[in-house]
């Protein structure tokens, strides 16, 4: 099980992540993402390994970053 | 047809190709900067575009690179792929299309590798799409043989209007704050 | 009980008791049940422990104090700047440090830099000047700005004390040494047995013994601070802390020993108001929640302060407490959200009747 990290400092809401991976991470009214579980570095389910993969190579700022 | 006509054709037809592509590339590179959305369009459909184009901008450059190479007439040599201005044909003009391809290899290999180098590197070096993307399109006026053809110009207009409207686009101004 | 004692504030100048080697002092922290002063409350053998194991620790004793009702750290190296030096000596030899240095606004800077010229210390220690911002004191920003950077706090994929970093508030550098010097049951001579030995509390607001006081842990309210006028609540904690009723209860959990007294006669919204100002002001404005919540919340509270709000509006400042909880790279808005809760609940009939359009307090 993986767990995502997000680099606050870095993120500026661009948004990719909460498209790519929505099951995760939903919206704040300023276009940040929100972890779903209300936890700080929300677990990322083998099943969408792959997207969260995805959300991590695309994110503009590289913000956000997968740790196991 | 000869070989070396078919080399010519090839040649001139993916760098046009290049330079269309390029221009979509830039055009939504200079969109996303925005941070702003494109109606219809998901943010990372957006990206993933721009990464697409400008990946395969770069394979119609090599394509157009190499069959200039391996055409006699076109004079083209292995130096002159890497470094600007030196060439015999047009200097000037074809080192501008040297220079644009320097530039695209440096964001494109830093493009690949962001992950390693972080944001901050990477970002200085896309910088320089402002620079590749001129440079290209010069190059293409100047060097192209067929630059008396209509078709070209409509080729090299729809280049510009295409950058030219995402930067209009860019400079219109809209509120939220941003980090 | 003893009300007020006197310790880390007027401990004489002795020679630095070294342990013999690194991890001994460790076990009498352990023993003695020290735990953090700089807010956390976190037990410092635990830190210790987990920084002994780096390779090359740094020690930094912390005296940013970017808490504006806080004056103890000022205080303690005003007045005893070598208790806190030879704490930072004794932790720097508990861990090994590879290096040592002392975080500290310009004037407290003044004085350790005084006390260093006194000393021949086996660890040199570097000064480093810490901007007067309230987030200068945290952790990872204390880290950049040692590292020579801003002093802003940082993203923080591992903890600070996972990478051999020991960030130490100075006044538990200073038990540390007392420790050191005298034992863990001479320390637990004070205190109670779940909150041992003292801690320097800095009274402010509608008291009549305002400044910094050093006193027992268990210590009921009502003896610690001495009303001006009467008292409504206590502002406990500083401005990230939590608002207590007024009584005879023991403090507990004083955080960074902030007391802040508010009088009757003084609206408890108004007052929130202004902090929550302050607080959204000094944000790092590195990170998204922090920066655009924080104002809104400020906005949102001061609207209700002033009687202009509507059941609406405290229906709005909770949801956006829950959106700036966990989302950024330091504690600011987790602090500013837990302050602005204890507000909300402790100051409901208040609020209430501000929504009619009147206000409890005498104005």
């Amino acid at each position: 099980m993986s767990r995502l990290h997000v680099d606050w400092t870095a993120c500026a809401g661009r948004g990719l992540c909460h498209e790519l991976l929505p099951e995760v991470l939903g919206s704040d009214p300023w276009g940040y993402p929100v972890p779903r579980d209300g936890s700080r570095e929300p677990e990322v389910p083998e099943g969408l390994r792959q997207h969260a993969n995805t959300a991590v190579a695309l994110c503009p700022r590289l913000a956000i970053r997968l740790i196991s | 047809m000869a070989v070396n006509e078919a080399l010519w054709y090839l040649g001139r037809g993916t760098g046009l190709m290049a330079l269309l592509l390029l221009s979509v590339a830039t055009a939504l590179g200079i969109a996303t900067s925005t941070g702003r959305v494109l109606p219809g369009l998901p943010r990372f459909a957006v990206t993933a575009l721009h990464r697409n184009a400008g990946l395969t901008a770069v394979v119609f450059v090599i394509v157009h690179i190499g069959t200039l190479l391996l055409d006699p007439e076109a004079q083209l040599r292995l130096v002159d792929v890497i470094v600007p201005f030196v060439g015999d044909y047009r200097p000037f003009w074809l080192g501008l299309g040297t220079l644009a391809f320097d530039l695209l290899l440096a964001v494109m290999i830093t493009s690949l590798l962001r992950q390693r180098i972080g944001w901050k590197v990477w970002r200085i070096v896309h910088w320089a799409a402002y620079a590749l993307w001129p440079a290209g399109l010069l190059h293409a006026i100047g060097t192209g043989t067929d630059a008396t053809q209509v078709w070209y110009w409509i080729a090299a207009a729809l280049s510009v209007i295409t950058v030219g409207a995402a930067f209009l686009w860019r400079l219109v101004p809209t509120g939220g704050g941003r980090a | 009980m003893k009300t007020l004692v006197a310790r880390v504030l007027t401990a004489p100048r002795a020679e630095v008791p070294w342990q013999g080697g690194p991890g001994r002092l460790i076990a009498l922290a352990q023993e003695a049940g020290l735990t953090g002063r700089g807010g956390a409350g976190f037990p410092a053998w635990r830190k210790l422990t987990e920084v002994a194991t780096a390779h090359r620790p740094v020690v930094v004793a912390n005296a940013a104090e970017g808490e504006p009702a806080s004056s103890k750290d000022a205080e303690l190296l005003a007045r005893n700047p070598h208790l806190v030096l030879d704490g930072l000596q004794l932790a720097a030899e508990a861990v090994g440090a590879a290096k040592c240095h002392l975080y500290a606004s310009r004037i407290s800077a003044g004085h350790a830099r005084h006390a260093l010229d006194q000393r021949k210390d086996r660890w040199p220690v570097t000064i480093v000047e810490a901007p007067d911002l309230f987030v200068a004191g945290e952790e990872s920003a204390v880290l950049s700005a040692v590292d020579g950077k801003r002093a802003l706090p940082r993203d923080k994929p591992k903890l600070p004390v996972h990478q051999g970093f020991l960030v130490q508030n100075v006044e538990t550098l200073a038990h540390l040494a007392l420790i050191a010097r005298h034992g863990p049951s001479w320390f637990r001579r004070e205190g109670t047995r779940d909150e041992p030995g003292t801690f320097l509390a800095t009274l402010s607001g509608a008291v009549a013994n305002p400044g910094v006081h050093e006193a027992p842990f268990g210590i009921p309210l009502n003896e610690l601070l001495q009303p001006a006028e009467p008292i409504q609540a206590v502002l406990v904690g500083g401005y990230h802390g939590r608002w207590v009723p007024w009584t005879s209860e023991p403090v507990s959990r004083p955080g960074a020993g902030v007391f802040v007294a508010l009088a009757e006669s003084v609206c408890g919204l108004d007052f929130s108001a202004q902090v929550l100002t302050y607080l959204a002001g000094q944000s790092a404005r590195q990170c998204g929640p922090c920066l655009n919540g924080l104002p809104r919340i400020a906005t949102l509270l001061t609207a209700v302060a002033r009687r202009r709000a509507t059941a609406g509006t405290v229906t709005d400042l909770n949801t956006l407490a829950g959106f700036v909880i966990g989302r950024g790279a330091c504690r600011h808005p987790d602090g500013s959200a837990r302050f602005l809760h204890s507000t909300l609940t402790t100051f409901d009939h208040e609020i209430a009747a501000h929504l009619r359009g009147t206000c409890r307090s005498r104005r």
